[in-house]
């Protein structure tokens, strides 16, 4: 493949698209899917076909369109026209296929004009929801790959590393790390084989970004991978992704093999000297593998088990060679920041965190799905105008940032979302998890579920977080059965500041973050439980309080 | 094995086909897959019991995973699990003394915009309630 064979895709798929008179795009992400978006799918087709308009209408299958609370979801296009249709059932096939070039069927309808869409600003998923996850020739279609020919054909790898150091870029697997300057680390670093590792080993519960990405646009991911291979001078490379997302993994062995048909991986990749191959690593159901020296480990076969740093992968990772690690988010940004440019992307978002940023919004909200927005809008924006509380219920916290985050309460609500701002509140971007949480919900509880998934998700290397954790843990079951003193509390604070300063990796060192935001905001509540023997919102079963869980 | 090239690094590939052909881990299987990756029988075991996706024992009849995410957890997943416990005399990661009944939790289904979830022999549901997988597990044991 060189860049007119690619440039002749684009035509083509041009040429097929203005044929068509309508696109009915059914939504088979993981979220529709599991609200039976694959039967909706078949009966539309099968009514296109008796409505006699097989050539000019097509059914295809599309990543995700954000709003899974409403699932299934399906956009139907024609010419310049886009209605969005919500809760579709099999039933309603009939109708959306007779709706076609007359009045949209308006019980069905779903406004683009709601907040949920209007305040988000799509760069990585501006092609979820309009192109199919498994042909790569629609990928191409809207531009896919333009980026890759540019970084080859026009571009030094150094420029290619100016441009992501420019835009201003930061890890979005939760750390924030400047993109720009790993790359040039790697790019500096000595060694005869290199390596890129994309992260997609999302283990946060409650978080769904990477896979949807990976299930929705899985090409956007590679073509990162590509360019920022080409970038540091790797020649192989690894995606590693948890083995409980099988649709992800089954889109992402179809994307990496038409790629390599199509000669975009490979040996001489768009006729250049370059060559890249990459291949897919499963994970087997451990959250510390995130961790990208536990992760190095998982890739060579051994137990995923963090190692101290220095040395950074940056300089010895994979087979102690130089290794490149991002996330998957991180790697889908770069094909729109090599095409506008990093001074382009720098104009979005605030001062020291630019761009935009994914997040799963989950929980007690009525508009539960995936968004992207700008970096710099405040918290109050996305929960009261993205997700909206459900009347009748008040909000109480949210928690961002999975295990090692935090739950920021309402008077906290007006700070704008960036790196260091979550970070002052006691709680993390994180990889981009945001779960609501209203009065039904026990905030010692929940920071004791947290505890929980860190105690049985540690790895057991070191000794502050295999033993400190477990006692964590048991202080706080003490707290919600009721039988904890204040010295217990002020033991559990003591522990939490240990555990925080002497744990190996990132686990330990977070993982007292769920009860220190949590003490900080409620604290309350803990001394409900210890000197009132009483859960406030009726959670925890203590003996003697009338109250008894939902 | 051979898709890998033998590589002693393909172990974790290695033991997820094994997974997949007998639905669990035998310790034949086991000490086979060291010998033929060149790798000692106690880095096998030290990685198969290491990540929670690998299991050693066999699975029942019927598999129910309940997500235990925090989106899940916050919408109800304890009350699931408890029913389901209730229904099919289970514990949480074990399976029912007849054999039918396998209950495994999970950390988090990615479905969390229908929270909460649960896998029914494969086929993910959402939005459910304890009435709900009541009757699931009822149909299962055929009651």
């Amino acid at each position: 493949m060189n860049s007119e064979e690619l440039d002749k895709i684009v035509e083509e798929e041009k040429r097929s698209r203005q044929s068509l008179e309508h696109e009915i795009c059914v939504c088979v992400a993981a979220g529709c899917l599991s609200a039976h978006s694959e039967d909706v799918k078949a009966v539309l087709e099968k009514e296109v076909k008796q409505h006699g308009l097989g050539h000019q209408c097509k059914v295809k299958g599309v990543g995700c369109l954000g709003l899974c609370a409403s699932g299934p979801l399906i956009a139907v296009e024609g010419g310049e026209k886009r209605t969005l249709y919500c809760n579709v059932t099999a039933q309603d096939a009939p109708e959306i296929v007779g709706a076609l070039g007359k009045e949209p069927v308006k019980r069905l309808q779903l406004p683009e004009s709601i907040p949920f869409f209007s305040r988000q600003r799509k760069l990585v998923l501006e092609n979820c929801g309009r192109i199919d996850p498994e042909r790569i020739e629609e990928y191409i279609g809207v531009g896919g790959y333009s980026a890759l020919q540019k970084s080859l054909n026009e571009m030094r790898p150094t420029e290619v590393i100016e441009q992501i150091t420019r835009s201003g870029l930061r890890g979005r697997g939760g750390a924030g790390y400047p993109t720009g300057l790993k790359w040039s680390t790697v790019s500096k670093a000595v060694g005869s084989r290199k390596f890129v590792v994309c992260n997609a080993d999302e283990g946060d519960p409650g978080a769904f970004m990477d896979r949807t990405i990976l299930a929705s646009d899985p090409q956007k991911v590679i073509e990162g991978m590509i360019i920022a291979a080409y970038a540091v001078g790797a020649s192989e490379g690894f995606i590693y992704v948890r083995a409980e997302y099988p649709l992800a993994i089954k889109r992402l062995k179809t994307a990496i093999h038409q790629a390599e048909r199509l000669g975009l991986l490979g040996k001489n990749i768009l006729g250049t000297t370059f060559s890249l191959s990459i291949e897919l690593r499963l994970g087997a159901g451990a959250f510390v593998c995130g961790e990208e020296t536990a992760l190095i480990a998982s890739i060579e076969g051994k137990r995923g088990t963090p190692r101290p740093r220095p040395p950074y992968p940056a300089e010895s990772g994979l087979w102690k060679s130089p290794t490149l690690i991002n996330n998957v988010e991180t790697f889908a940004h770069v094909p729109k920041i090599i095409l506008e440019g990093g001074d382009w992307y720098a104009r979005l978002g605030t001062a020291k965190s630019k761009g935009t940023k994914m997040f799963a919004l989950a929980g007690r909200v009525k508009n539960t799905g995936l968004i992207e927005v700008p970096m710099g809008i405040n918290l109050r924006e996305i929960i009261y105008e993205i997700g909206g509380i459900p009347e009748g219920h008040r909000f109480k916290a949210v928690q961002t940032g999975g295990p090692s985050g935090g739950c920021i309460p309402e008077q906290h609500l007006n700070t704008p979302v960036d790196y260091e701002s979550l970070t002052k509140l006691g709680s993390i971007m994180g990889s981009g998890g945001m779960v609501v949480m209203d009065e039904t919900s026990c905030i010692v509880d929940v920071a004791k579920f947290f505890i929980e998934f860190c105690m049985s998700e540690s790895c057991g290397k070191c000794i502050p977080c295999r033993v400190g954790v477990t006692q964590m843990h048991d202080l706080l079951c003490k707290i919600t059965d009721g039988a904890a003193t204040m010295d217990d509390l002020a033991l559990l604070e003591e522990l939490c500041d240990v555990v925080r300063n002497t744990s190996l990796c990132g686990l330990g060192q977070t993982a007292p973050n769920p009860i220190l935001s949590t003490l900080q905001y409620f604290r309350d509540e803990y001394i409900a439980h210890i000197e009132k023997k009483a859960c406030p919102a009726g959670i925890c079963k203590i003996s003697g309080s009338e109250k008894e869980s939902a | 094995m051979r898709r890998h090239g033998y590589q002693p690094n393909a172990l974790i590939e290695t033991l997820h086909s094994v997974q997949e052909c007998f639905g669990y881990l035998e310790k034949t299987s086991l000490r086979y897959v060291a010998l033929t990756l060149r790798v000692p029988l106690s880095r096998v075991y030290g990685v198969a019991t290491f990540y929670h996706f690998f299991a050693l024992k066999p699975t029942g009849k019927h598999v129910c995973v309940v997500c235990m995410g925090t989106a899940c957890y916050i919408r109800g997943a304890q009350g699931l699990l408890a029913e389901i416990g209730q229904s099919a005399h289970v514990k949480p990661g074990e399976t029912s003394v007849d054999g039918q009944v396998s209950l495994i939790t999970a950390r988090c289904l990615g479905s969390c915009g229908l929270a909460p979830n649960a896998v029914f022999d494969g086929e993910v549901a959402g939005r459910l309630t304890r009435s709900d997988v009541h009757q699931r597990v009822k149909g299962w044991l055929g009651q």
